[in-house]
């Protein structure tokens, strides 16, 4: 009998969906694998390919076999497909084919919505990676290289993880999407990523921790919902993908979290009681409280974009089909048909901000959004703690959902970050306050040294509360190879 | 009175929120509202899913309880309670959560007396889990081989027991020991304690994954529980306590060079440690020496698996002290011959050194590292004092 739990490495792809029996798609993944090496060697500087990396690497989907720790060489890293177990009997969690058996196979009606679904999702995975591919040559410590390295081959098996969706069961339309995600490239000119925020740079290391919490939870959230799809082998991909994104949200996290403790910590021993002397603050080489507000500003805008239309169809159309659920759908007690629900969304009347209903099918993305800003603020509650905790008089605050806004009713007018519209004049005059400039950008800049010496942090950093794998603090997390 | 137990708890500060724990929990012990995630006492059955999901290691904090926290309690958590002062079961009190277990804590206490102070585990270490099951709630285990390792003509009767938990978590780290509970009862009526033997397997498994526990058991005469072990057929159960130590432990580093010294049984962890740097570095490199001494070849437990281990992992020293016509020769002896290379082991900070065994042994062993100490103008005590502080020297013997 196939076994379902164990990755088998019988072939050069780990997996636990028998590829080994299954020619075409061995086939078809086995003549994309050079294509994707190239593409991680090209990507990734040299030295940090050859240095030992103490990662982690499932060797089956239960938990007991999920987080296995060496070290291992990045190239050597085991990327493979791995689905959560099937769950018997499951069936179409929502929309018009709720109660139905959950698809196995794509149905020829949705297959083109699906693949578009999958497409979009795959791209962010190695755009991420992309981004953030200069980040190891300043890693403040080597934990904090190593989480960078763990978050970027996770995100590089999430791309094989819809790889094998798009090869297996979307024929050579499939195969040419996968050989897409490999052209499309962040920050391209002639091939960018699909969505904007995957085209921006990574440049410190404070936009990556940044980038981990707020565009990475976006990630989460979209996860969590094709968790919920009909067509269960996305649904199954997508389960085993949310345990590794975890990790990404707690680098996000924490990362952010010891960014902020240890400026709290360097005021409080020079006596500095007023965040906002932000020269004093910077000159100790520290980042201060107000410039980690507007690049918290900056990210949780950007991801918000990611949600799309605030009403659309195409939204309602993924859910009523049940490709798509909703965020802990599984835990939601209504019809899971939204027949004749509302649900409240913003709206421009006249020039002026109002929330009105709308049919809670079209509102989707509100509601996913919604639940995604409620997730954030969750963190956001506890860096508060932390400052509280150290004495420092400042609030971190989610901006309003109107400010900084491209996509949705909110683009193309002036908010500021407590949701006020405000004139061309203010909004100019407010920006210095509210989103990073070059000059911000520059100084955090100037702070990213590289440490390499085990135990050892970045003056801006402090060290983490507990080690990965219950490691002690001066355990060697990546064992650089110097050349 | 209540006995105190485990309970499993979460640290609120190191939580980062994302649920996956429970998601992964089987029986729905994990909940959570806007504040906490919290685990329910009544319904957490140790299974250890939700550990190895955990992305912040916040999941693996444990409290020695009388009464366990409420869920109300640990939603109120802005952090984790410290451990209370809780009186152990046979009396005495007891301040950390390694000790609770008090009569088995008292006999590896006695067991690890040989190494002149207070015990420390290797700084790099993996952390283990310690009084699972006790007495009141043990685990039973199946005998899944039980194999004479010592030769037919020897009147030394070891013997390799291996265990299996199924579905039962048991997770033990290489140096731990398990208490085994003979059945029946004392000369008092009163039902018997268990008795400590150390793991000879590796933390994946006495086979690789299988999460099996191997022991490395002498029969002696009239002893209640190693003739029980000895006489185990396939098939049989055992009831099963621990796992226990906390210090006695391997680093979790390939480049940390082992200095192991046994006789007997004693050889049981440093098999454990032999096998777990095999699996984990291959036949590459080992960086570990071992004097093993013993009355005679055929006396000597995994005499033909040892030999089959290559030098590159495991540089062997085999002592005999009862060969016809050989002069008597003891590991203290063997060491005295490798002096050199024992001396370069101790002047190495990445040395770890472990000794276990009959207590017989301690002394000359003590006495050989004086010498080689002295020939490297170091005083003993001083580096063993250092050593044991910085958790690379460690005695077990009995």
């Amino acid at each position: 009998m196939l076994d379902l739990i164990n990755v088998s490495y019988d072939t050069q792809i780990p997996n636990n969906v028998g590829l080994s029996e299954d020619k075409t798609v061995l086939k078809a993944l086995e003549k994309w694998h050079p294509g994707y090496i190239n593409w991680w060697n090209d990507l990734i500087p040299d030295k940090f390919q050859q240095s030992l990396v103490y990662l982690r690497t499932a060797v089956s989907v239960d938990p007991k076999g999920w987080a296995k720790f060496d070290y291992v060489k990045m190239p050597e890293y085991r990327w493979g497909i791995l689905l959560a177990p099937q769950v018997e009997g499951r069936t179409i969690p929502c929309g018009e084919h709720m109660g139905k058996p959950a698809w196995q196979e794509v149905p020829g009606e949705y297959r083109n919505m699906m693949k578009r679904l999958i497409v979009i999702q795959g791209d962010t995975e190695p755009a991420s990676v992309e981004q953030q591919r200069f980040l190891g040559k300043t890693a403040p410590s080597l934990y904090d290289m190593r989480n960078l390295f763990q978050v970027n081959v996770e995100e590089g098996r999430h791309l094989w993880a819809m790889v094998y969706l798009l090869q297996k069961y979307f024929g050579k339309d499939g195969r040419e999407e996968a050989n897409d995600l490999l052209l499309r490239s962040s920050g391209s000119e002639e091939a960018p990523r699909m969505l904007g925020a995957f085209n921006e740079e990574t440049p410190d290391w404070l936009s990556f921790f940044m980038f981990t919490y707020f565009t990475d939870r976006d990630g989460k959230m979209q996860l969590e919902s094709l968790a919920q799809s009909g067509f269960d082998p996305l649904s199954r991909t997508c389960r085993f993908m949310l345990t590794e994104e975890a990790h990404h949200m707690f680098v996000g996290e924490t990362g952010v979290g010891r960014t902020i403790e240890r400026t709290c910590q360097v005021m409080n021993e020079n006596g500095i009681t007023d965040p906002y002397d932000v020269d004093k603050i910077r000159a100790l080489g520290v980042i201060d409280l107000p410039t980690i507000q507007k690049k918290m500003n900056l990210h949780y805008t950007l991801s918000l974009d990611l949600f799309g239309q605030e009403v659309s169809t195409n939204a309602a159309n993924a859910f009523n089909s049940g490709i798509k659920g909703r965020f802990l759908e599984h835990r939601i007690d209504d019809d899971h048909q939204l027949k004749g629900d509302t649900y409240k969304v913003w709206d421009m009347v006249d020039g002026k901000l109002v929330q009105h209903e709308v049919p809670a099918l079209t509102a989707i993305n509100m509601r996913l959004r919604d639940d995604y800003s409620r997730d954030a603020a969750g963190g956001v509650g506890r860096w508060n703690k932390l400052i509280a905790k150290m004495g420092v008089q400042f609030e971190m605050k989610l901006p309003h959902e109107s400010f900084n806004r491209k996509i949705g009713v909110f683009a193309g007018h002036n908010f500021d970050p407590e949701g006020n519209l405000v004139s061309g004049a203010e909004y100019d005059a407010g920006m210095a306050d509210w989103l990073p400039n070059h000059a911000d950008g520059d100084f955090i800049q100037s702070l990213m040294v590289s440490v390499t010496e085990p135990g050892q942090y970045a003056g801006w950093i402090s060290p983490p509360k507990v080690g990965i794998d219950n490691k002690p603090g001066d355990f060697e997390y990546v064992k650089l190879h110097m050349a | 009175m209540t006995t105190p137990f485990k309970q499993h708890l979460i640290d609120p500060e190191i939580c980062i929120r994302c649920y996956t724990c429970e998601m992964t929990c089987q029986v729905g012990a994990i909940e959570h509202d806007a504040n906490n995630v919290v685990i329910n006492a009544d319904i957490c059955n140790f299974c250890m899913d939700c550990i190895p999901v955990c992305p912040t290691g916040s999941i693996d904090e444990w409290r020695v309880v009388a009464e366990p926290y409420s869920l109300e309690q640990q939603y109120e958590w802005e952090e984790m309670p410290v451990q209370e002062e809780i009186a152990a079961p046979q009396g005495g009190s007891a301040t950390d959560v390694e000790v609770y277990d008090k009569a088995m804590a008292d006999l590896l206490a006695d067991a690890h007396s040989g190494v002149g102070g207070k015990s420390v585990a290797p700084a790099r270490a993996a952390k283990p889990t310690v009084n699972m099951y006790n007495l009141d709630r043990p685990a039973e285990a199946s005998v899944q081989g039980n194999y004479r390792l010592t030769a037919k003509e020897s009147d030394s009767d070891v013997r390799h027991i291996i265990l299996s938990f199924g579905a039962l978590p048991f997770p033990v780290l290489e140096g731990q020991s398990i208490g085994i509970i003979p059945p029946g009862t004392d000369e008092n009526g009163k039902p018997h304690l268990p008795r400590l033997y150390s793991v000879s397997s590796p933390r994946d498994g006495e086979r690789e994954n299988f999460h099996n526990i191997s022991l490395t058991v002498k029969r002696e005469e009239h002893g209640v529980c190693s003739n029980f072990i000895c006489d185990l057929a396939k098939g049989d159960t055992v009831k099963v306590t621990g796992p226990f130590g906390a210090t006695f432990l391997m680093p979790d580093d390939p480049d940390a060079r082992l200095l192991m010294i046994c006789t007997g049984t004693g050889s049981a962890p440093m098999r454990s440690f032999t096998m777990r740097r095999q699996r984990t570095v291959g036949n590459k490199s080992g960086g570990m020496t071992m004097f093993f001494g013993a009355r005679d070849a055929d006396s000597l437990p995994y005499f033909g698996p040892l030999k089959k281990v290559p030098e590159s992992l495991l540089h062997t020293h085999m002592v005999f002290s009862r060969i016809p016509g050989a002069p008597k020769e003891y590991v203290q002896d063997r060491m005295m011959v490798e002096e050199e290379a024992v001396a370069e082991l101790l002047a190495d900070p990445n040395t770890h050194i472990y000794i276990c065994g009959l207590r017989g042994m301690e002394e000359g062993v003590e006495k050989a590292f004086n010498n080689i100490a002295e020939s490297i103008g170091t005083q003993w005590v001083a580096l063993r004092d250092t050593m044991r502080e910085e958790g690379r020297y460690h005695v077990e013997t009995y």
